[in-house]
Order: C-alpha cells, then structure tokens, then sequence
C-alpha cells in the first residue's frame, strides 16, 4: 500500500459506520421530537434520478435501507424540486402521491412532513417525517424546527457520501480512481511534479467555473 | 439565454427621459394614479375579482381542467431542444408533480378572473434546473405579465447574479415577482432581492389576511398553514409551506391591479404594505 493510500485509508477507515450512525440518530431525534411514527432521509442518486432510503426510524425500521424510487416520486420528489418544505396532512386524499410506492414500503402513511437536505448549493435528499399524532395540528415554528433537524441531517448525509467517494478512490472505483493510482505509482522525485500539475488544473477549473 | 439577457432595446413608445428632467417635461411624467389619504382595502380592491391581470405561474406546470383552477390561457414549457438550447415551446403535458396546480388554484380562488399563464421549468430532472428557472423567468418577462408567482428558488450562488438582473429589469418592466421565502438555514434567491416581494406564512386561516413584516428579507406573510390547495386528477390535498403562501399574495396583488391597472410594483407594494392586517389595524 503507498503512502497515499495509507493515509486516506485511516482517514476513512470506519467513517461510513460513524456517518451511518449520525445519520440514524439524526432521524431517531426527528421521529422523537414530532412524536412521529416514522422518520426517514432519502439520498437523491442523480446518476441514476432515484432516491434511495439511506437511513429510517420506526416503522420500516431495518428493511427500507437501500429501497429505490424514481425521484420524480410522490411528495419527496416535489421538495427536491422545488427547495421548499412541504406538510401533507391528508396523504389517502393524493390520487398520484404514489401510493404504489408507498405500499411497497409496507408502510402507508396519513400525513407527512418533507424538507430538502440542502449543503451549499447542492439538494442531497429528502428528510421525512410520518404520521405525527393525530391530534397535533402543525404549526409553523414545528417547520421550523423540521428546517433545523434538515441541515443536521444534510451535514450527516454529506459526510456520508465524502467517506464513500473516499472509499471508492481506495477500491480503485469511481472517476478519481486512476489519479489514485498514478499518484500511486509517481516516485518522490515526480509526485513534487505531478502535484503542481494537479494544482495548476485546479486553478484553471476555478477560473472557468 | 445570453440573448434575452441583454439590455433591452429602447422601444419606441419608451420617450420619457431617462436620465434627466428638462422643466418642460415634467407634464410627460404624469403619475396616473395617486394614492389616497388613507389607502383602505375598499380603495385597493373593492369589487375587483382580477378581471384583465395576466398571472404567470413559474412551477411545475397546471393540470388542466382542474375545477380549483379553471381556464388556463397558455402553457409552455422550457425545454432542451436536439442542440441542447433551452427554448419554450407550447406545453402539453400538464402539472408533473402537483405543486403548480397547487399555487394557480390559490390565485383563482382569490382573483377569480385573471388570466392564467402556466411555464414550467420544475420537474424535468434536477440537473440544469437553475438554468431553466432563469430562461422562464426571462420569458416570462419579456411577455410583460403583470405578476408571475415564483414558489421556488435556487440555492446555487453562481446564478444569483443574472437572477439578480432579471429581478431588477421585471421591477422597471412593472413585471412584479411574488417569491416564496425559504424557511431553512441556506441561502437561496430571488426572495432575497429588493425589487421582488418576498412572501413567509402566518397561521391564520383567512385568505385575505396578510402582514407586512417590517424586519425584511421576508416582507410579507401570507395564509400557509393547512390549505385545502388543487392537486392532481381534479383533487385537493391538505397542506402547509410558503409555497402556498405566495400565491396568496401574488392573487390580492391580482384584485389591486384589476382595479388600478397603472400601479408599478413600487406603488403596488406601497398599497400592499398599507393594506396590511398589521398596518391597517393600526389605522
């Protein structure tokens, strides 16, 4: 194993459990505070224009991680698209929320509360959360206080991605891959080299974004 | 895109001066309407249903034939074409998610006769989708409707400033932009900007009560919380957000313009601010 990949091996090494774990109490909190039945993040895949369960309390607890949609699905889909938070109080009223989708899940919700996970300028999922007792009518600090749990969750979910991209470069996948081996297999003398090329493409990428 | 960006040619009708005031001019720049000693809601919009206010909803596109929403005059979309151009053409397809439908119900349900405008520059894929919010927003524009609602926004810094733009030239254009405010820890635009009017949701349940919130960005408040809104297959679905909000604003913008047609979107706030629940209370 080089020297690089040494490094950035200790640095991920475990970091996908610990940012799963975040990730779990992060939604585990949500589902508390609204006295919801369920909460849950969705992970917007772009490549693949699906959202995909990444971490769930509650109802669907440990058989939902990893469950695929279309993005263009039911209510989640319209938060990623619009940025906006949304409140469903009479979900069985949606004649195209998916429904299908949500059986499928073997879980159908009444009500749901949906907020974007925003980092920066980049729409990573959604925050779900289901079914909050019948009797509590929303208010609006209840958004709010939904907004805030998001960011939490977005951090979570960012960091999560960055450990897996990270892991990825490791395993000789992804797009970053073959620069982890060549920088692998640059000697002392070159790597000096190599990197001032590396910052050179970066400062030419600045400029022209 | 850089084509509709650039600064508008001087038209011919445009003979006010610009830059300065010659004294025998000053007649040219008569102000049609003067507001009233005391601005009531019966001045603003007594009577008004939003008769002759062409209303652009900037979303997802309308679902057609939706009893909540009615006649929809025109529906284009902005699309890529074979070369990868962001164009807008006609638009068939209707409402993809459900929140377009949503918001041009709230106008008609305030402003029963305005004319509806649907553009749709959501749910076509998330990639690109800065972009084809500018391009609608600069169509939209350049058609001059009186109002366009926007309950959306972009949180990507690198468009702020041609959005920036279009919000100033739609202000001089006396296009007045009604943008939902984002209630979460990020930047996002144009609710920001000055020249538009940046809409957050009170709890009330009248349609008609709105607040002027005098600690901006958010300038005003509008009904947002548990609304009976349009919703796909000729429906309605029970919901909260600033979404909803800002059509509420964008159709009492709608009965103040039916009945004073002149009001630039500066008067026009001015109007708002001073119809206020808040404000007119304090009256």
């Amino acid at each position: 194993m080089s020297d690089l990949e040494a490094a950035v091996a200790a640095g991920v090494l475990g970091a996908d459990e610990a940012h799963r774990a975040l990730l779990q109490a992060t939604v585990e909190v949500a589902r508390a505070i609204f006295g919801a039945k369920a909460a849950s993040v969705f992970l917007l895949d772009e490549e693949a224009d699906e959202l995909v369960f990444e971490a769930v309390a509650g109802a669907g607890e440990g058989e939902l991680i990893g469950m695929r949609f279309p993005a263009g699905t039911g209510i989640a889909g319209w938060v990623l698209t619009t940025r906006q938070p949304l409140i469903v109080d009479d979900l069985n009223a949606d004649t195209r929320w998916s429904r299908s989708a949500a059986e499928s899940t073997g879980y159908v919700p009444k009500s749901m509360m949906a907020v974007p996970l925003l980092v920066d300028e980049r729409a990573l999922g959604v925050l779900n959360v289901l079914d909050r007792p019948a009797e509590s009518r929303v208010r609006l600090a209840e958004v709010d206080l939904l907004g805030l749990f998001a960011n939490q969750a977005a951090i979570a979910l960012d960091l999560l991605q960055r450990a897996r991209r990270a892991r990825a470069v490791l395993a000789g996948e992804g797009r970053l891959a073959p620069l982890a081996r060549v920088a692998a297999r640059l000697e002392e003398t070159e790597r000096d080299a190599a990197f001032e090329l590396l910052q050179a493409l970066e400062r030419v990428l600045v400029e022209t974004s | 895109m850089s084509a509709a960006l650039e600064p508008h040619e001087h038209e011919e009708e445009e003979e006010l001066p610009a830059w300065s005031l010659p004294a025998e001019a000053v007649d040219r720049i008569r102000v049609p309407v003067t507001l009233p000693d005391q601005v009531t809601r019966e001045w603003a919009w007594g009577g008004s249903t939003g008769g002759g206010v062409r209303v652009c909803i900037l979303d997802s596109g309308i679902e057609l034939d939706h009893p909540l929403v009615g006649r929809v005059d025109r529906s284009v979309a902005v699309l890529r074409d074979d070369d990868g151009e962001l164009q807008v053409a006609d638009d068939g397809e209707g409402d993809l998610c459900g929140h377009g439908t949503a918001c041009a119900g709230v106008v008609r349900g305030l402003a029963p006769d305005v004319e509806l405008t649907s553009v749709r520059v959501l749910g076509a894929g998330y990639t690109g989708g800065g972009e084809t919010m500018l391009r609608g927003l600069a169509w939209a524009i350049e058609q001059e409707f009186q109002i366009v609602n926007m309950s959306l926004s972009t949180t990507r810094t690198k468009y702020v400033e041609r959005l920036h733009e279009l919000a100033d030239r739609a202000y001089f254009k006396r296009v007045l932009l009604v943008a939902s405010a984002h209630n979460m820890p990020v930047e996002s635009f144009p609710w920001r900007f000055a020249s538009v009017i940046s809409v957050g949701s009170h709890e009330e349940a009248d349609g008609l009560t709105f607040y002027y919130n005098p600690s901006p960005p958010v300038e005003f408040f509008g009904r947002g919380l548990d609304l009976d809104v349009a919703w796909l297959g000729g429906g309605t679905l029970r919901c909260t957000g600033n979404s909803f909000a800002t059509p509420h604003i964008a159709g009492i913008c709608a009965l103040i313009l039916g009945k004073h047609p002149d009001l630039t979107p500066f008067q026009l706030k001015s109007v708002l601010y001073q119809t206020a629940s808040n404000a007119q209370a304090a009256a």
